[in-house]
C-alpha cells in the first residue's frame, strides 16, 4: 500500500480510508490470518483513494458551472420579460395577505399569442437584491403563482415560468404562514392546468422552491443552470459535517443540464453563448425567445386533454429503482 | 424489563408499559418515535393488512460519492429498521372499514424520500382510486433523499400528481403528522390532505428549526414547528394523541362511508 497517497486527501474523507485500514492490520496479526495476503482489500483501498482524486478534478469543473449559474451579471427573469414579451402587464398580490416581489407575474404576448408569465427574479446589485429579497419566496410568491396560473388557465394562456431562486425563504413568518403547503398546492395547480406550461432553469434552481415553479410539460434548462435536490453547501454541511465538502457534493449532486437531461428529469438544454450567458445577455435573451416560440407552435396541435396527462405521466414515470 | 428513561421528562418509564402505552410517557404524555412496523400494529385491524409494492427497491442509480456510499447506508438503515425502505403501504382495515395505507418509518434514513417512497406512493394513490378506498397517510421524513439528487426532488411532483387523481375521483384522503415532518414530504403529499391530524410533539414545516437558525442569526422560539402553533395558525385540523388515532381515523371514516 502507498500510504503516500493518503496525504492528497481531506480528512474527512481519510476518516473512513484510515478505519478500513485499521481493521486491515488488525486482521493481519491474528494467527489464523498468518501469510494470507489482503492484496484485494489494499487494491480496493487504493481504488478508493484514486476515485476521490477523479472526483476532485471534476468537481472543480461542476463548481465552474455552479459559479456561472449565481453570476450575478446573467439576465434575469426581467431582461427575458423586457426582451421576450409585448405589451406586459405586471399583476401582483396573492388576494390574501399580501405580495412577495420574489416571484413576479404578469401577462404578455409573443409570436402573436397572450401568455402568462411567472418568475423567480434574483436582482443585480444589493439594493435590487434587498427588494426581491435574493430571489427566496414566501407564501405569498407561491399563492399569486397559483393565482395567475388560475387565471391563465380559465383564458386557455399558456404559462411560462422562469427559475431562478436559491430555495424557498427559510424564516419563521414565512413557515407560520404555511410555506410547506404554499408550494404544495403551486405544484399541484400546475398539474391540474390544462394549458400547455414551459418552464425555464436560467439561473440557480434551489429545491422545492423552484420545483414550485417548474410543473413544465417542457422544462428547459439554460446550459450553465443548475437544478439541485439541495445546495452544494447544505449537502456538504450535512454529509461532510462541514464546508470541506462543498465541491465534492456539487459533483454528487448531478445538479448540471448535462447530468439531469441524462436523468431525463428535465427535456431540453438551451445552449448558451460561449463562456456563458453573461457575455451576450441579449444574445441568450433572443435564443430564449425563439425556443419558447417554437415549443409554443408545438402544443398548439395537442388537445387540453392531451396536455394535462402527458404532464402528469411524465413527472409520474419519473424515478430509478429494482423491481 | 428494563426501564426506559422518558427524552422530554427524564423520568424513567417501566419497558412494558411503555410499550403498551405506544411509547407514549405516562408522565408527561411526550409522544416518542415509532416505527413503521409498530405503527401499523397499533393501527389496523389485526391481520388485514396486505402490503403492496413490496419488492421494489432502492437503487445507487447516481453513483453518489460521499464518506459512505449509498448501498452501504442503505444496508444499514435495513438492519437497523428491519424495513427495506422509508415507508410501507398496502390496503388494510381500521374498525373494519377498508382503507388504503401508508406509514413512513423516521429511522430509515431519516425517512427521506427517494423513488421508492415516491413509487409506493403512486401504487398505493392507484390502489385506493382502483378500490374506491379511502387513502390515509402516516407521515415522517426529513426530507427528498440526497443520494437520488434531484430525481428525488422530483418524487415530490409524482407524489403530488398521485394525490390529485385520488381527490379527482372523490375519494378521501387524510394525512397524519407525525414527528418530525419537513421538507420535501411537508411540501407535497403531506399538506395536500382534506384533513390534516397532527400528533402532539410533532415538529412539521418546511425549513428546519437549524436552517431557520442559520439564516436568521438567531435561535427560533421553541414552539417552532409544534403541533400546538401549527393548529393555531391554521395548518392542521387537529391534535389528537396516539392512543385515540385509532378511534379518531375510524370515526371520520365512518363519516365518508
Amino acid at each position: 500500500m502507498n500510504f503516500k497517497k493518503l496525504t492528497e486527501i481531506p480528512k474527512s474523507y481519510l476518516k473512513e480510508i484510515l478505519g478500513a485500514l485499521s481493521k486491515l492490520e488488525k486482521l493481519k496479526k491474528i494467527p489464523f490470518f498468518t501469510g494470507i495476503h489482503f492484496r484485494d482489500a489494499e487494491r480496493d483501498l487504493t481504488r478508493k483513494i484514486d476515485d476521490y482524486k477523479k472526483y476532485e478534478r471534476e468537481a472543480a469543473r461542476v463548481w465552474k458551472i455552479v459559479e456561472l449559474s449565481r453570476n450575478e451579471k446573467r439576465p434575469r427573469t426581467l431582461d427575458y420579460i423586457n426582451g421576450i414579451f409585448e405589451s406586459f402587464v405586471h399583476l401582483s398580490g396573492d388576494r390574501l395577505t399580501g405580495d412577495d416581489k420574489s416571484i413576479i407575474t404578469g401577462l404578455g404576448s409573443v409570436g402573436g399569442r397572450t401568455v402568462a408569465v411567472i418568475g423567480h427574479n434574483k436582482g443585480r446589485n444589493i439594493e435590487e437584491r434587498m427588494i426581491y429579497n435574493f430571489g427566496m419566496s414566501i407564501p405569498q410568491g407561491y399563492r399569486k403563482s397559483r393565482r395567475i396560473m388560475e387565471l391563465a388557465d380559465r383564458f386557455g394562456f399558456p404559462i411560462i415560468t422562469f427559475v431562478d431562486t436559491p430555495g424557498a425563504y427559510p424564516a419563521i413568518e414565512a413557515e407560520d404562514n404555511g410555506q410547506a403547503g404554499a408550494i404544495a398546492k403551486s405544484i399541484s395547480t400546475m398539474f391540474e392546468v390544462k394549458v400547455p406550461v414551459i418552464s425555464i432553469f436560467i439561473g440557480e434552481g434551489g429545491s422545492g422552491g423552484a420545483l414550485a415553479l417548474a410543473i413544465g410539460n417542457e422544462v428547459a434548462m439554460l446550459e450553465n443552470s443548475t437544478y439541485s435536490v439541495i445546495s452544494p453547501e447544505g449537502c456538504a454541511a450535512i454529509l461532510w459535517k462541514g464546508p470541506s465538502g462543498t465541491r465534492l457534493a456539487s459533483r454528487s449532486l448531478r445538479l448540471t443540464s448535462r447530468d439531469l437531461i441524462k436523468l431525463k428529469v428535465i427535456d431540453k438544454i438551451i445552449s448558451e453563448p460561449i463562456g456563458g450567458a453573461q457575455n451576450a445577455p441579449e444574445r441568450m435573451v433572443k435564443i430564449v425567445k425563439k425556443y419558447i416560440i417554437n415549443v409554443l407552435d408545438k402544443y398548439s396541435r395537442l388537445s387540453t386533454e392531451e396536455i394535462k396527462i402527458g404532464r402528469a405521466k411524465k413527472f409520474e414515470s419519473m424515478g430509478f429503482f429494482d423491481s | 424489563m428494563e426501564k426506559i428513561k422518558c427524552k422530554n421528562c427524564n423520568k424513567e418509564i417501566d419497558g412494558e408499559t411503555f410499550l403498551l402505552n405506544s411509547r407514549v410517557c405516562p408522565y408527561c404524555n411526550y409522544h416518542h418515535t415509532i416505527g413503521a412496523r409498530d405503527r401499523l400494529q397499533i393501527t389496523v385491524d389485526e391481520n388485514s393488512f396486505v402490503e403492496l409494492g413490496k419488492n421494489i427497491n432502492s437503487v445507487d442509480f447516481l453513483n453518489f460519492f460521499d464518506v459512505k456510499s449509498y448501498g452501504t447506508r442503505l444496508k444499514e438503515a435495513k438492519l437497523k429498521t428491519g424495513m427495506n425502505e422509508a415507508i410501507i403501504v398496502g390496503e388494510a382495515k381500521i374498525e373494519g372499514i377498508g382503507l388504503a395505507i401508508g406509514i413512513m418509518d423516521f429511522g430509515f434514513m431519516g425517512g427521506s424520500m427517494g423513488s421508492v417512497v415516491g413509487e409506493r406512493i403512486k401504487i398505493l394513490a392507484g390502489h385506493s382510486i382502483e378500490k374506491n378506498i379511502p387513502l390515509v397517510i402516516f407521515c415522517t421524513s426529513g426530507g427528498a433523499r440526497m443520494q437520488e439528487g434531484a430525481v428525488s426532488l422530483m418524487q415530490m411532483a409524482k407524489t403530488v400528481s398521485s394525490i390529485n387523481r385520488v381527490k379527482e375521483n372523490k375519494i378521501l384522503y387524510i394525512s397524519v403528522i407525525t414527528n418530525p415532518t419537513s421538507g420535501g414530504v411537508s411540501a407535497s403529499f403531506a399538506t395536500l390532505a382534506d384533513i390534516i391530524i397532527a400528533e402532539p410533539d410533532s415538529l412539521f414545516c418546511f425549513a428546519g428549526p437549524r436552517v431557520i437558525e442559520q439564516t436568521i442569526k438567531k435561535s427560533p422560539p421553541p414552539d417552532f414547528g409544534s403541533a400546538e402553533r401549527n393548529l393555531k395558525n391554521g395548518q392542521v385540523d387537529m391534535i389528537v394523541n396516539r392512543n385515540y388515532l385509532k378511534k379518531v381515523l375510524a370515526n371520520i371514516l365512518r363519516l365518508f362511508e
